[in-house]
């Protein structure tokens, strides 16, 4: 705080001041959740879910590389319903840090900055990672019943 | 470079910032991001086209010089980003100094053993008989 930097009958009310409960920005309790901000937040969280989701891939893998048995083992747990759900959970995460990421890729660039295209490029990536992750999910239920 | 440059030529000679250290970290994250939109399509395809195969059918894809080059990039390229991501979430979110060192090098740790855990499985797979 620069305290010093205040002038003197302010640096009086200091005090109550810190005190008082003032919101802090951006204080999520009274801030209205935009598309941004939510998918902005979303990118992190799919980030995560896909870290944590590469402790299952590598279990997989090793599972391959073991054996049958072990293979066996983890065939079955992402055949049952457990398995479907935490694969739909990853398909749709990745597909939506793929579509965001590239959307972020864009901005890097310097495109795409104005609230317009922001939004449009926002309820793409909604829109594209919904689709996307339903035909995959498809796709590979019918590849498992063939 | 614009023509009004902001960083005085010092500055700019030395390549750092207030934050003591260059722009490797954002680089590394993007160009990262860049061979994971490849290697994850590819990924996530192999995955749909192999979906609910046996072991067989999965040592069959693996065992091809192909397929085991490209897994492990993008076992190490996933593990790389992953990492990157995760320091930035627990930079923003863990305040305390020594949890946030204590929670860089696990996260470190974990993420160096499983890639090392999933490159040798492949390899495994690739090179055994």
């Amino acid at each position: 705080m620069m305290r010093a930097a205040l002038a003197p009958r302010f640096r009086a009310r200091l005090p109550q001041m810190t005190q008082a409960e003032r919101p802090l920005s951006p204080h999520l309790q009274v801030y209205k959740p935009q598309l941004t901000s939510v998918l902005s937040i979303g990118h992190r969280a799919t980030g995560l879910a896909l870290s944590v989701g590469t402790i299952f891939l590598v279990w997989w893998l090793a599972a391959a590389a073991a054996g049958g048995d072990a293979f066996a083992t983890a065939r079955w747990f992402f055949g049952s319903w457990l398995g479907l759900l935490l694969l739909f959970g990853w398909s749709f995460s990745f597909f939506f840090h793929l579509c965001n990421g590239i959307r972020h890729l864009c901005w890097d660039a310097g495109y795409g900055f104005d609230l317009r295209t922001t939004y449009a490029t926002g309820w793409t990536v909604v829109a594209a990672s919904g689709v996307l992750t339903v035909l995959s999910f498809v796709a590979g239920l019918l590849m498992r019943g063939q | 470079m614009g023509r009004r440059e902001l960083r005085s030529p010092l500055g700019r000679a030395i390549g750092l910032g207030s934050a003591k250290e260059g722009v490797q970290h954002w680089w590394a994250q993007r160009v990262s991001a860049m061979a994971l939109v490849l290697l994850g399509l590819w990924f996530v395809a192999a995955l749909i086209a192999h979906a609910g195969a046996d072991h067989a059918a999965v040592v069959h894809w693996l065992h091809a010089p192909v397929t085991a080059v490209l897994m492990v990039l993008l076992l190490a390229v996933v593990f790389y980003h992953a990492a990157l991501g995760m320091q930035v979430v627990i930079e923003d979110y863990v305040h305390s100094e020594w949890l946030k060192l204590f929670s860089l090098l696990v996260m470190r740790l974990i993420s160096f053993v499983l890639a090392a855990a999933g490159i040798f499985a492949v390899l495994r797979i690739a090179f055994g008989g």
